[in-house]
Order: C-alpha cells, then sequence, then structure tokens
C-alpha cells in the first residue's frame, strides 16, 4: 500500500492554533504572552507559508475597521448599530462589540510594527469611510506575520510553527477536541496534534458556486481560491453548532477582476449607473420601503444595494457602470491654479491605481488591457459568485462564547470568549459566526481574544490528550485513501483523470459548483432559489457524499485538492439545509427565496444547524436574538 | 496563463532546498521541473495573480499574463519590491506606460519587537485586557 511509505509524526502541544492568516497571527501574538506566563506549548499549524498566506495574502489598500476610540469619533454602540443594520439585524452584538473595543489596540500595533497608514496634515489616520483607513499595505501580511513568528520565538523551544502541512480532521475525546490529523503536501507524512486547546482559524470558503470565469480565471476569486471551508468542515465534524450559515456573501465589485470598490464609493465618493446613467440607489429608492427598518436606515445594507443593482439588470438596464470618470471631474471641479490642478490629477491617479496594486493586481492588468484610464472611462461592475466568509459582509461560522462582562445570558456565554460548543475547540476570524464586518483587523483582534481565553481553559483543563494508536491508525488510513485508490486503479486506463473507479478532484469541484450555481441561487439565476430547488440540490449533494469516497489523488498536493472539495461539500449541504430552514427572504441581493420573498418578523432569529458525530443527523436550531444596544 | 515562468531567466533557485515560488505560492501551485531545472505553474486556473511569486522571484523570472478569458493581450503589470517600497510599471495594451512608487514598511525587515515595548496591564487570564492593553489602546477598555 502507498500509504505504508507515509510516516507517522505525533506532536504533543498545549495549544494548537490551525491556519496562518490575519486571525492565526493575532492569535500567536497573543498566546505567546499569556503561555510564557504559565509555562505552555503553543503550534500553529498554517497550509501554506505565512509571510502569505490566508485572505490577505496579496496585500489591502484599506483597513476597513478602526473606530478611533482615543479621539472619541465613534462608540461601540454606534458600530455595533452599523454592523447589525447591515446584516438584516441578525448579529451577535456581544461579539461584534467585543472585537470593537480591541481592534484599536491592534491596528496602532500593526503601525508600530512597521504598517504605512496613510496620515493627513495633522498627523491623524486618513479615513476611506466612517470604520476604514486607508494604508500603504502591500506589505501588510508580511509584517503582520513577522510580528506572529517573532512572538512564538519569544517561547523558545514551547513556540513552533509549521508551515505546508494541510489539517482536515478534528479528533476528540469524549466531548472535548483534543487536537487535529493531517498531512504534508510536500512529503509523505502524516501528522497527527495533540492539545489541550484547539483554535479554529482557517478562513472562509471558495468555489462553492460556480465562478462566473470558468477558464483561466476560474480562479480569479475576490476572496483566495485556497479559502476552501476548511473552518466549517472542521468544526462541523467535531459536532459544533454552526450559526448563520445561510449567509453568505455575494460582493459587487469591478467585473471580472474583482477589484475593490470601497475607495471609489467611500473615498472618491463615485456613483453606480445603469446604461442610461441613471442612479439605481435613487431611482429604485422606493424598493428599500419593503426591507424596513433595515432598509430605510442609512447606510443602506450591502445586500440591498445588490439587491437594486440586480433588479435594475433584470430589467434590462445594463451593463452597470462605476462612474469614475465623473467622480474625478467631481473632485477637480474647484481646482483653477494649473499648476494645482496637474498636481492633484496626479495624486488621485496615484491613489486610484494603488488601490488595486495594493490588493487586487489583476484589476490593474484587467484595466491596462482594455487601455482604461479611470479619469477618462467609467468601468463596469457586476456582482461575484457567492462566498462565505464572516470576516465581511457575510455571517457563516462556529456558535461561540461571548464575553462574561458583555454577553446578555447564558446562552451566549459558557466559560470561554469564542469556545464553540464543543469543549477545547475555539474559533475566530472567518471560522465564528455572527459577528461580521471585523475585516483584517477584526480578524486579527478576534484571534488575540479567542487565544488568551484558549490559554485560561488549557491552564483550567490542563490533563493532556487521551488519543489511542488504532484512532490515529484509522484516521490515517481515511485521510490518506484517496491515494491508495489512486494506486489501486490507476493502470486500468490509459488516462490517469478517466477512470470509472474513480473521480479526481478537480471534476468533483466543478460538479459541486453546478448543483450549488443551479439549485441553491447561484450567480447564473440571479441568486434566486425556493423549497423545491434547495431539496433537488440536496438529493444531488447525497451523490456527491457518496462519490466523495471515491476520490483519488496522484500525489499529496492532489490529496489535499480532494479534502479542500470535501471541506466545500460540507460547507455546501450546511449552506443548503439552512437556507431551506427559514422560511423567509431576508437579504435579497445575497438570496431570494421565491417561494418566500418577503421578511417575516418570526425569523428575526439566529437559524443554527449542527451535524451529530454520533448519529449523522442534522439537527436544526432557532435561537433567540438578544440585543445589547 | 496567470504566471508564468520565462525560460530563459529561471535557474531553478538552484542553491535552495526548494525554489523561492514554491516557498512563498499560498495555493502550492508553483513547482520545480527537476529534469529542465525550471519552475512552473501546474494549476493556472487556481491562480490567484496574487503576484506573491513574481515579487519574491530572485532573477525576475516570473510574470502575469491576465487571464486569457476575459483580458485582451497585451498589457504587462510589473513590480519591483525592494524592502522598503515598491514600484509599478503599467504597461497597457495600447503601449502607453505608466508607473507608481509606494512605500510598503517603515522598519527595517526582520525588527519587530511584537510587544513594541508596552506593558500589559494585567497578569489575569480571565481579565478582558489583552496583551499591551491599555497601552496600545490609548484609552480605558470599553466596559458595559
Amino acid at each position: 500500500m502507498i500509504t505504508e511509505n507515509f510516516e507517522t509524526i505525533i506532536i504533543e502541544t498545549d495549544l494548537l492554533i490551525l491556519g496562518g492568516g490575519m486571525a492565526a497571527c493575532g492569535a500567536a501574538f497573543e498566546a505567546a504572552h499569556w503561555a510564557k506566563q504559565h509555562n505552555k506549548k503553543v503550534t500553529v499549524v498554517d497550509k501554506a507559508a505565512m509571510e502569505r498566506s490566508g485572505a490577505v495574502a496579496m496585500g489591502l489598500s484599506a483597513i476597513n475597521l478602526y473606530l478611533g476610540l482615543k479621539n472619541g469619533k465613534n462608540t461601540i454602540e454606534d458600530y455595533v448599530n452599523y454592523v447589525k443594520n447591515d446584516l438584516m439585524g441578525i448579529t451577535r452584538d456581544d461579539l461584534v462589540a467585543n472585537i470593537a473595543r480591541h481592534v484599536d489596540s491592534s491596528v496602532h500595533l500593526f503601525e508600530k510594527w512597521g504598517l504605512p497608514i496613510w496620515k493627513d496634515e495633522e498627523g491623524n489616520y486618513v479615513n476611506e469611510g466612517r470604520w476604514q483607513i486607508m494604508i500603504h499595505g502591500e506589505s501588510y501580511k508580511n509584517i503582520v506575520s513577522e510580528a506572529a513568528k517573532n512572538a512564538l520565538k519569544e517561547l523558545g523551544d514551547n513556540g513552533e510553527y509549521y508551515e505546508r502541512i494541510f489539517i482536515t480532521e478534528p479528533i476528540m475525546d469524549g466531548d472535548r477536541c483534543v487536537g487535529a490529523a493531517g498531512f504534508s503536501v510536500r512529503e509523505n507524512k502524516f501528522y497527527i496534534f495533540k492539545a489541550n486547546a484547539v483554535l479554529d482559524v482557517m478562513g472562509g470558503a471558495v468555489h462553492i458556486f460556480r465562478p462566473r470565469s470558468v477558464g483561466e480565471g476560474l480562479g480569479r476569486s475576490w476572496y483566495p481560491p485556497f479559502n476552501s471551508g476548511a473552518s466549517t468542515y472542521f468544526t462541523l465534524k467535531a459536532g459544533a453548532e454552526m450559526t448563520c450559515q445561510e449567509v453568505r456573501f455575494v460582493p459587487v465589485r469591478f467585473k471580472d477582476s474583482y477589484g475593490p470598490v470601497g475607495a471609489w464609493f467611500l473615498l472618491f465618493k463615485a456613483k453606480a449607473t445603469n446604461a442610461k446613467g441613471e442612479d439605481y440607489m435613487e431611482t429604485r429608492a422606493a424598493e428599500l420601503e419593503n426591507w424596513a427598518p433595515y432598509g430605510t436606515s442609512k447606510p443602506t445594507p450591502t445586500n440591498l444595494r445588490n439587491y437594486l443593482m440586480l433588479q435594475e439588470l433584470e430589467a434590462g438596464n445594463g451593463p452597470i457602470y462605476m462612474k469614475t470618470d465623473e467622480a474625478i471631474k467631481e473632485l477637480m471641479a474647484d481646482i483653477t491654479d494649473e499648476k494645482e490642478a496637474k498636481r492633484k490629477m496626479k495624486e488621485l491617479e496615484s491613489e486610484a491605481w494603488e488601490d488595486f496594486l495594493d490588493m487586487t493586481v489583476s484589476q490593474a492588468l484587467n484595466w491596462a488591457s482594455h487601455n482604461i484610464s479611470p479619469e477618462e472611462t467609467p468601468s463596469e461592475i457586476s456582482a461575484c459568485e457567492p462566498y462565505f466568509i464572516s470576516s465581511h459582509s457575510g455571517a457563516s461560522g462556529a456558535w461561540v462564547s461571548g464575553p462574561k462582562d458583555l454577553s446578555p445570558s447564558d446562552d451566549y456565554h459558557w466559560g470561554y470568549d469564542n469556545m464553540t460548543t464543543i469543549k477545547g475547540l475555539f474559533a475566530a476570524g472567518d471560522a465564528s459566526g455572527a459577528s461580521s464586518h471585523k475585516f483584517s483587523s477584526g480578524s486579527f483582534t478576534e484571534g488575540r481574544i479567542a487565544a488568551k481565553a484558549a490559554l485560561a481553559f488549557i491552564v483550567d483543563n490542563p490533563d493532556s490528550a487521551n488519543i489511542d494508536d488504532e484512532k490515529i491508525k484509522k484516521l490515517k488510513e481515511r485521510i490518506l485513501q484517496p491515494l491508495a485508490i489512486f494506486d489501486e486503479h490507476k493502470d486500468y486506463t490509459n488516462d490517469e483523470d478517466v477512470n470509472p473507479n474513480f473521480i479526481k478532484p478537480k471534476m468533483f469541484m466543478f460538479r459541486l459548483q453546478k448543483i450549488m450555481d443551479e439549485y441553491a441561487g447561484g450567480a447564473s439565476v440571479h441568486f434566486k432559489t425556493s423549497k423545491a430547488l434547495l431539496e433537488k440540490g440536496l438529493e444531488f449533494l447525497e451523490f456527491m457524499k457518496e462519490d466523495s469516497e471515491k476520490l483519488a489523488a496522484k500525489d499529496t498536493n492532489e490529496l489535499m485538492r480532494c479534502w479542500e472539495n470535501i471541506h466545500r461539500l460540507w460547507q455546501a449541504e450546511s449552506h443548503i439545509r439552512t437556507m431551506l430552514f427559514r422560511e423567509e427572504t431576508r437579504w435579497p441581493g445575497y438570496y431570494f427565496r421565491t417561494d418566500h420573498p418577503t421578511m417575516k418578523e418570526e425569523w428575526k432569529a439566529f437559524a443554527n444547524c449542527k451535524w451529530d458525530p454520533e448519529t449523522g443527523e442534522w439537527e436544526m436550531i432557532k435561537r433567540e436574538i438578544k440585543e445589547l444596544t | 496563463m496567470p504566471s508564468f515562468v520565462i525560460s530563459e531567466k529561471c535557474d531553478g533557485c538552484k542553491a535552495l532546498d526548494k525554489t523561492a515560488c514554491q516557498y512563498i505560492c499560498p495555493n502550492d501551485l508553483m513547482v520545480l521541473d527537476k529534469e529542465k531545472n525550471k519552475a512552473y505553474n501546474r494549476a493556472v486556473d487556481m491562480c490567484w495573480e496574487c503576484y506573491s511569486c513574481v515579487k519574491i522571484c530572485p532573477t525576475q523570472a516570473i510574470e502575469i499574463r491576465g487571464y486569457a478569458d476575459f483580458m485582451p493581450l497585451g498589457a504587462v503589470v510589473q513590480p519591483l519590491r525592494s524592502t522598503d517600497s515598491i514600484m509599478w510599471s503599467v504597461k497597457f495594451r495600447n503601449k502607453k506606460i505608466k508607473r507608481f512608487k509606494f512605500p510598503i514598511r517603515t522598519t527595517p525587515e526582520g525588527s519587530i519587537d511584537p510587544k513594541t515595548g508596552m506593558e500589559t496591564g494585567t497578569d489575569d487570564l480571565k481579565n478582558p485586557l489583552l496583551r499591551t492593553e491599555p497601552d496600545s489602546l490609548g484609552t480605558e477598555l470599553y466596559k458595559k
């Protein structure tokens, strides 16, 4: 058997941090301090290289969450209200407030570590919008990861970082999570990590739905294609309760390359219009009253802005344009001095291009390839395919404990901040739900909160994990199974990808994307779905679950692709089940239930779900919303 | 194609145990063809065009050719990244060229002291104050 060539490596630690993105870096930074005080060990395991792993790999042009508390610019209540309204009332106030009260501290640290933040003449941060500040962020992740790695070094032998290891399975001891299993994507090595607490910070999920571009452009998702649902899979498989699995995010971005629109809307005050030049936010304003009180509050929720644009497209009024040319003209309007005008134009041009070059280089390439200069030509915008990203304007993730001093009741608080409903298993960033709009800075911050709480759990529950050899053997066999299947059947045909005995991960992913797009409200059906469609989709997912046992991999890279797509399948199933459960339409610009086309008061509640590892059954749970503000 | 490697310029990072592009690619796409001693992108349709390989390549052998399913040919966007700034050359399809330079970092590489000399206001694991707080907040921690 090919899998016998795999060495089994067992690592013991106290806190196991799974992931390498912003939340993982925050967790490592924080954990180092408290672990040192209590002589505990911290181990970080990353599927890539921390310098450029996770969603901030390319950099960012703005930090979207900074309150400016020390200058009294905003209050925690202001922010909670903003997030809650954007999510149509479905938000855990306690979690949002907890992140918001700490986030400025993280941003101040980033600046001290070397992140260039734009400053005005008085030395204050330059705001893009109320909560957003502008940065020169090409090396944002390099800087933050250096701080995280240096923090681990403070622990000496008690601080470890493993890169290029793909984690796929939680390890349980009764009702407690005691570790994780995975493999090296580069060498024949199988890994077991035993831990006293596990922090899941493995990002959101992309490529569940069929992307709009399916050739080379398949990889140009707005959120990175390497975020493949590992977080959700891990918490679901451990038996943790999940929340907001229906709350996908559909970003509206510059068409095809998905460049950011924030700077254009907020900093340059550009408008989006239909082909006739009409501002649909004005002409269709009456529609917002159907979604009151959220629709009639300012700022208009993200999903409703999407919805008005989608209505415009369905009416045949596309393309939709970002009027970059008019915005620049407006910004230049008051400048009469020729020299000053030249200087200002150069400055605006540089800001506009940097916005793309810092975080979506592909959009700059797109402009250059179409000979577009933003000051002369408007650019098309469009809705991307749906993603799962609770750190932005989606909300899907694990149901976690809030902080004792802010959480309104025992339902929201069970001992340790950001612990899931499974003992010893913590979640943050895209892995924790119902705390949207945390973005890069908030994810880093939530990682810090979770890491400190996990250390408190470890000190209270120091007994080391018990994992028997039989369990390790079974995990190894199952995780490496795609390699064994390929090895067993590969000689039957003369095409390594086409063989009746197995399915390769790429076609498996395409099948999932087709099902989700056509039945679960993807981009090609204008995000519309219904009970009948969802049930049909679920039926097809059952076949996929059976076929997932026949996934085949020729090497460890393909083994990673196999597991990424199993993770996607679980994200997809929890998504369909939760959309079915919530019999209303609440986020019409994210998905629209044609059989329940309106928002209903009885559904001002969380739609949670849980998979039972003992029985394999799904349970749907409705939970009350308890507000702080 | 997304990222591609110019054969003549790639030396397979010969002195290293893995190539720089293999080290950095967040999606594990870059591999070394051991016979030719040249790196290549093994799954161009899984490439995010994040430019991590382009920026790190020691011989500047990697460039990006925009996704052919929606970008006309002829444009090139190429960075030159140093320790404190990045210079971009943007060449349009119609041959127009723009250059931009942006700062990327205000401290020397490798110099970061995580706590930046700030003290933490509590020793209690159950206290909501995090490492370096309240110093790093610049104000008191919000309480209900």
